[in-house]
């Protein structure tokens, strides 16, 4: 029984080579920093995004629904391939263009940046939905009462949408720690990438699998939790 | 000044000017760029896509014949059994697809070289082979999510029909199968098929265990030939036709079943 002597040879999991406990626990980690950094990003382009789709003009609105189907209508691993190779490909000619010298984009910025046009994609209709839920009447006062575009956006819309788009925005971020796996096929030393590597150079493939399953799974529990306290918060004072 | 805008008119001047420029890009793609590799390749691309979408269609069945038990079990019990589903569910949906296709495919795969009997029984041939291992991990990992979905269907079927069926004399497995089942699913149908559209945008990950499926033949096609972008944008058209081409479908359906999703 190789396999289950191998299941059980925690040594390979130990912090210092020869055990990639470790390597293991540095990919996590850049797993969890790609996912907040293209969290952030998808945030930023959903909320401008959903801000758009609603107030914004006849072509804008068009335009940005045209961003949100066509990403949602593609596999994530294509569009990160493609985003990718593509985008960096992009930045060198435009760059060569304009007579700069060709520059070598970091994997970590870009694996970001694609990731997060992704999520953009999905967090614009999260956001849309949230924006949409919030009672006209409270929109209107605002604009009675002399608000500015920004007064309005940070006093009323922001926390008023929050409860409605808590829900959505907690499955996006379930969604995107999950999605940095997929940078593996690009090559990127996140959490999967680096499993593939311990688990090819030792043989002990359940051992090395599990354990970055669980490393995945812990970090869906413990979101799951957060997000469960910071809903709670977000609905005081509301009638559940 | 916020205000919330109407749906502009189908044809209004700027979707036109849009129109023409897409039919602009649109020809520019197919006549600048290099499509001179489509006709040599086009057997094998029809069969990359009848292999992804039986790798979608069989996995989404099998997946929702088990999600069927792994709902029901946590509505009804017994609660160990119940407990067991929902840890399923919470396994599957809190790690990476990729993962567990990697786990099954290399982990299972390993752990099957290291029993020579195995070679002499009719499994071999099909356990020597990629797909039978990603069909199980999307099998897997569709029944997770839909387990779930499950649950909440099964939970939310009113009482009131239960107890109606159960005066007019129904016995529990006639219940279920002509009034819980259908309402059940009838909820669920609405969330099942935009899981059906997820899982489809899943499949292409097969290809990194080495079934050939579109994505595999794209690839092949860009080592093939060097040329990097064409067969990527092919790639993404077509997944774009069948997404469309399945919202449609469930659309049209939805229409067709007015009571969906009550």
């Amino acid at each position: 029984m190789q396999w289950l002597s191998d299941l059980a040879n925690w040594s390979l999991l130990s912090l210092h080579p020869p055990g990639w406990g470790g390597v293991l626990l540095k990919g996590f980690a850049a797993s969890i920093t790609i996912a907040l950094g293209a969290y952030t990003v998808g945030l930023l382009i959903g909320l401008w995004g959903a801000w758009n789709k609603l107030f914004g003009g006849e072509l804008t609105r068009d335009l940005w629904g045209l961003y949100t189907t066509t990403i949602r209508a593609v596999p994530e691993l294509v569009l990160i391939l493609m985003l990718y190779f593509a985008g960096t490909d992009l930045v060198n000619t435009v760059l060569k263009h304009w007579g700069y010298e060709p520059i070598d984009i970091n994997g970590f910025v870009a694996g970001v940046l694609v990731i997060g046009i992704v999520q953009g994609a999905y967090a614009t209709e999260v956001l849309r939905g949230a924006i949409l839920a919030i009672p006209r009447g409270q929109l209107e006062a605002a604009v009675a009462f002399g608000m500015g575009k920004w007064c309005i956006l940070r006093r009323i819309i922001l926390p008023a949408m929050l409860p409605f788009a808590l829900p959505g925005l907690a499955n996006l971020w379930l969604v995107v720690t999950k999605d940095t796996a997929l940078l593996a096929v690009v090559g990127f030393s996140e959490l999967t990438q680096v499993t593939r590597q311990a688990a090819g150079a030792t043989k002990a493939y359940f051992l090395f699998y599990l354990a970055a399953g669980c490393l995945y799974l812990s970090l869906t529990l413990i979101s799951t939790w957060l997000i469960k306290k910071l809903e709670r918060w977000a609905n005081r004072g509301r009638a559940q | 000044m916020i205000k919330y805008q109407a749906a502009p008119y189908p044809f209004a001047t700027h979707r036109i000017i849009l129109a023409l420029i897409f039919l602009i890009i649109f020809y520019f793609i197919v006549t600048e760029l290099r499509w001179d590799w489509l006709p040599k390749y086009l057997p094998k691309l029809w069969q990359g896509l009848w292999v992804s979408l039986a790798m979608l269609f069989s996995t989404v069945i099998l997946g929702f014949l088990l999600a069927l038990p792994l709902g029901l079990v946590q509505v009804t019990g017994p609660r160990y059994l119940g407990r067991l589903a929902a840890g399923f569910c919470t396994m599957i949906r809190g790690t990476p697809l990729l993962l567990q296709l990697w786990l099954i495919y290399y982990g299972l795969g390993s752990v099957m070289a290291q029993f020579p009997e195995l070679r002499d029984t009719w499994m071999w041939p099909y356990l020597r082979q990629a797909w039978p291992y990603a069909v199980l991990a999307l099998t897997l990992s569709f029944a997770g999510y839909e387990g779930e979905v499950m649950r909440g269907a099964f939970a939310g079927v009113p009482r009131g029909e239960l107890e109606a069926g159960r005066a007019l004399g129904m016995s529990p497995t006639i219940l279920f199968r002509r009034i819980w089942l259908p309402r059940a699913i009838s909820r669920a149908l609405p969330t099942l098929m935009g899981e059906v559209i997820l899982q489809l945008k899943s499949t292409p990950l097969v290809a990194t265990v080495t079934v050939i499926d579109l994505y595999a033949v794209i690839t092949r096609i860009r080592q093939d030939t060097f040329i990097t972008y064409e067969p990527l944008l092919l790639l993404a058209a077509i997944y774009m036709i069948l997404t469309g081409l399945l919202t449609l479908l469930f659309k049209w359906y939805e229409r067709r079943v007015p009571s969906m999703g009550v």
